[in-house]
């Protein structure tokens, strides 16, 4: 029992991952009926985001302290940022050490404009073109946007840490009446968790509860009606990418303290939600927040050693068997409509 | 001559032409010049071109003909250089056991896989592709590691059994007692050309390979290919299955794949899990698009692009940069190196995503259109309308009749 | 007996029975047309002959045999063509490969992979198809590209398509659709040519009366999924229930 509540937090994080981003995967696909190999690139933009803060706030300036004296009997360089100049060591060290929550400020308008950019100068382009072509501008665009990355950040993983805080460890088990360090969960990606859980309620809301959502969920059904209306369905489009730009870099925002980040991280989660998308079902956004948690818990229920005694490999391959099933037998996903990209 | 009309004669000797003369075309720069370092004619990266033109040809047969875009053809790749390490393991350091090993088993390989995934199309197929090669990546990583001996790869040791390796037999990889890596170095005048029996064991499967689809591209078969890409509805109202047709182009080019892999294998005997990374399916991809798809020497000409262009921008940095640009003045040379720099060296990659943009972009026939528009450019001048060839680009291949 | 045989079908979408208890019989080398206001169900039977649709229940006989619950390409094996609403034809390939496409589907059936022979080397295949092309007069196009050709030459390139497979039965949902009159009158030269010089049997599907009343021999009326009545064309014209389902509604 404590085993099982244990692979399922741990497939929480994972599985929280992969339901932003193919939340943002779905969103674009349904919208604009574009398939972008670019977004896991929005991912990992992300999550540069949160090294990039990280970067600006120990910027810092060299003082010598004579006081102190290094190894060699040097009078001792002391690098100072500059933000602890300012604020005071007490609250400039707690900016710091808070940088990746404060990422987030930084990259919603960061993501938000590059969603732009990439829409406006060339995603609306290929909307008439062959999903094929689509998949090609965009995965060349991917690896454009990764080589960038590797260009600036170098191509080692760069240690984000979460604030001082949150890195120690739950000790959930307890709480439910196990014996104590049963089940150990870190407090971040408990945040990790909620956090997922706060941007998906957010964007369902908006979708549901706005006009310009339930504009958006029509072009969804049916694209054509919607522009006879009237309505400069194309515009908004344009933010509903920079909507789905922004979640997919938030999640790699708060990925960072989770797994260091590095310039080929979107690549690898690319694949992996676009599996997700397919499972869940091509345009339906309920199935790719469900199908991201369920294969996230999936994934970690087989690297179970009890289940690996079994059947060994499985933790490597589960995710993909269980989309070669699914598009094999119920092609259009968990929760897709039916006749929706069925072929 | 080989049941080709004169045309696609002329063209296959041209193409046969400069293959065999690849180890001086390619090296136009003498020793002592500065400019010797863009020589390409040395084996390694000759082998390379002709190995990843193989590739790119078979990749063309299912992606440029039938519209099925593939995102998992390493996978085929990797299991050709398993196969082939396996052969050196067992038997000797002879190739072609592992050769045809290499293409059965890739083959077997493409019908699994193929058969499963082309009961979807568009883009459900690159998924299912891709998830495969994902599939074999992973487990050639973990389980299969008792067969691809993991991250270490997989490689000959002197106590692997080698069944048929004589007492004192060739200990690298050879064919029939030719080994890959003997060269016969020329030097001519102040240029020195190096001709590789590596190479040249490639080249001429390479051109092989090349023939095979070219006749395939000329066949009843390639036309219901192209049927499929452009009307599948039309075609099983027909009375044609597609099914099998596109089964039968994958399972061919799977088995190019598998052979490039084993030639991979043959050159080097090493085979890793990294050749079957969906990277790798997606480097195919981009030499096929960006040369032309569905065209007959697109492919190879972007094979040739890529690995030429990987090999050269690899090897230029600051200082060759600021020896090029030393004739300006001392800031705008700076100032051109640093915008240059982040696109070579390390940065090829850079430069590929970027090109592989603009052709999917502008230029969706790739490098072959180019070479088209540039003809049509220069016979309209030279007064002969419209003389332009479309012979070799099936998208507006009139020719079938002639 | 006739050579296509259709009887007691029925067709269900979810709420909406698009086929009721549909009875036909399609004369051997007869044109018969089956005409109905939007919605009868005419192009669900259609589909229901040529395996695109499955029908709930009923049997759909040609020539004898059954062709319910095969795939298309078998159907098609069996000598059954269609022509469709907007002509769909291999508009990459050209004007004569379009055409050979369909004569080595007869020659070698649904599939052989013939990879090595080259096409040109394949000269009856190519003889018959350029015979067929110059009988829809479409001879001094034979290179071009299909896409390039206007919608009547596509039209009549998909006609050429069906006819060098010499079936046995043609379906065409109705081919002057979207046409203007001048080009409807080729369109019923052409068929009527069609029918006169070849031994063929012909099921059309239409709208436009003045087609189905230049061409057909039998008429079969359809309204909201079940058969009215079937006769000839005299005794359709004058036809209270016809007058009052189609043509009343038709004119308002």
């Amino acid at each position: 029992m404590d085993a099982i509540l244990l692979q399922i937090l741990n497939g929480l994080d994972k599985g929280s991952a992969y339901a932003l981003i193919a939340l943002g995967l779905t969103l674009i696909f349904g919208t604009l009926g574009v398939v972008n190999f670019a977004h896991g690139a929005l991912f990992m933009l992300g999550a540069f985001c949160a090294v990039t803060l990280q970067r600006i706030l120990t910027f810092s300036f060299e003082t010598v302290d004579d006081s102190r004296t290094d190894f060699l009997g040097n009078p001792l360089k002391v690098e100072t940022p500059y933000v602890e100049a300012w604020f005071g060591p007490q609250t400039g060290g707690a900016i710091i050490d808070w940088s990746v929550p404060l990422a987030i400020l930084f990259a919603i308008p960061v993501m938000i404009s590059i969603g732009f950019a990439m829409e406006r100068g060339l995603i609306r382009h290929f909307y008439k073109r062959p999903h094929a072509d689509q998949i090609l501008v965009t995965f060349g665009l991917a690896i454009v946007l990764q080589e960038i990355v590797k260009y600036f950040f170098g191509a080692n993983p760069i240690p984000t840490p979460a604030p001082e805080s949150f890195r120690g460890a739950l000790d959930f088990g307890i709480l439910l009446g196990f014996d104590p360090n049963v089940i150990i969960y870190p407090y971040w990606r408990l945040v990790y968790f909620l956090f997922a859980m706060t941007i998906i309620g957010g964007v369902f809301a908006f979708l549901r509860y706005t006009t310009f959502g339930m504009v958006v969920r029509a072009g969804m059904a049916d694209r054509e009606t919607v522009g006879l209306l009237g309505i400069d369905i194309d515009r908004r489009f344009t933010v509903m990418f920079g909507i789905a730009a922004a979640v997919a870099g938030l999640a790699g925002v708060m990925y960072t303290p989770i797994n260091a980040p590095n310039y080929h991280m979107g690549m690898d989660f690319l694949v992996l939600s676009f599996v997700v998308v397919v499972v869940g079902g091509m345009g339906s956004l309920p199935g790719a927040v469900l199908a991201g948690f369920l294969l996230g818990i999936l994934e970690s229920f087989a690297s179970m050693n009890e289940v690996k005694a079994i059947l060994p490999g499985i933790d490597q391959i589960i995710i993909y068997l269980v989309a070669i099933i699914i598009l094999l037998t119920r092609p259009r996903g968990l929760m897709g409509r039916r006749g929706v990209m069925e072929e | 001559m080989a049941g080709l009309d004169a045309r696609d004669t002329r063209f296959l000797l041209i193409v046969v032409a400069l293959t065999l003369f690849t180890p001086i075309l390619l090296q136009p720069f003498p020793e002592s010049s500065s400019l010797a370092q863009f020589n390409a004619g040395y084996p390694d990266l000759m082998q390379r071109f002709a190995i990843f033109g193989i590739f790119a040809i078979g990749f063309n047969i299912l992606f440029g003909l039938t519209g099925y875009l593939s995102f998992g053809h390493a996978a085929f790749l990797g299991v050709g250089s398993y196969a082939t390490v396996w052969m050196f393991k067992l038997l000797s350091y002879n190739v072609l056991p592992g050769l045809i090993l290499a293409v059965i088993t890739s083959g077997l390989f493409a019908l699994l896989i193929g058969y499963i995934s082309l009961r979807r199309s568009g883009i459900y197929f690159s998924i299912l592709t891709l998830a495969f090669a994902q599939m074999s990546f992973n487990l050639a990583y973990s389980v299969l590691t008792p067969i691809t001996n993991g991250e270490t790869g997989l490689q000959v040791y002197t106590d692997d059994p080698q069944y048929l390796l004589a007492e004192g037999g060739l200990t690298t990889t050879h064919i029939f007692g030719l080994a890959m890596n003997k060269s016969l170095v020329a030097p001519v005048g102040g240029w020195e050309f190096t001709f590789n029996v590596g190479y040249y064991f490639c080249a001429v499967i390479a051109i092989a390979a090349f023939y095979l689809s070219l006749r395939i591209f000329r066949s009843p078969f390639g036309m219901m290919l192209r049927a499929v890409k452009s009307n599948q509805q039309r075609m099983s109202y027909t009375g044609l299955n597609t099914r099998p047709y596109t089964l039968a182009a994958f399972v061919i080019s799977g088995m190019y794949a598998g052979l490039a892999g084993g030639l991979m294998a043959s050159m080097d005997p090493l085979a890793g899990a990294e050749r079957m990374q969906w990277t790798a399916s997606g480097e195919v991809v981009l030499m096929t698009i960006l040369g032309g798809a569905g065209t007959l020497m697109g492919p190879v000409l972007g094979a040739g692009f890529i690995k030429y262009f990987e090999n050269i921008f690899s090897k230029i940095n600051d200082n060759v940069l600021h020896g090029w640009f030393a004739f300006l003045p001392d800031g705008l040379e700076d100032l051109l190196v640093t915008i240059v720099h982040p696109f070579v060296g390390k940065g090829w990659h850079l430069t590929l995503g970027l090109l592989f943009m603009l052709v999917v972009i502008f230029l969706p026939g790739g490098l072959v259109e180019v070479g088209q528009r540039l003809r049509r450019l220069f016979t309209r001048r030279g007064g002969t309308p419209d003389a332009a060839d479309p012979r070799h680009a099936p998208k507006s291949a009139p020719h079938v009749a002639e | 007996m006739g050579i296509l045989e259709v009887r007691n079908v029925n067709k269900r979408f979810g709420g909406l029975q698009a086929l009721a208890d549909v009875n036909l019989s399609v004369q051997e080398n007869a044109v018969h047309a089956i005409i109905g206001p939007n919605g009868a169900g005419k192009s669900t039977l259609l589909n229901c002959l040529v395996g695109k649709l499955i029908p709930d229940t009923g049997t759909v006989m040609f020539d004898g045999q059954s062709v319910l619950g095969r795939k298309p390409h078998e159907i098609n094996q069996t000598g059954i063509s269609r022509v469709f609403q907007t002509p769909e034809i291999f508009g990459d390939l050209t004007v004569l490969e379009n055409v050979m496409i369909p004569c080595f589907a007869t020659r070698d059936g649904a599939f052989r992979l013939h990879a090595i022979r080259t096409v040109r080397a394949e000269q009856d295949i190519m003889e018959r198809a350029e015979r067929v092309l110059i009988d829809m007069s479409l001879q001094d196009r034979l290179r071009d590209h299909a896409a390039s050709l206007s919608r009547g030459d596509k039209r009549r390139l998909e006609m050429a398509m069906c006819l060098a497979q010499e079936p046995r039965l043609l379906l065409l949902d109705e081919p002057t659709a979207g046409m203007a009159r001048a080009d409807t009158n080729k369109t019923i030269d052409l068929l009527k040519e069609i029918r006169d010089t070849r031994n063929i049997t012909m099921a059309i599907i239409e709208h436009d009366m003045h087609v189905v009343f230049s061409l057909a021999e039998r008429i079969t009326v359809l309204a909201q999924g079940a058969p009215l009545v079937e006769d000839t064309p005299e005794n359709i014209k004058g036809h209270p229930k016809v007058q009052e389902a189609y043509l009343g509604q038709a004119h308002g």
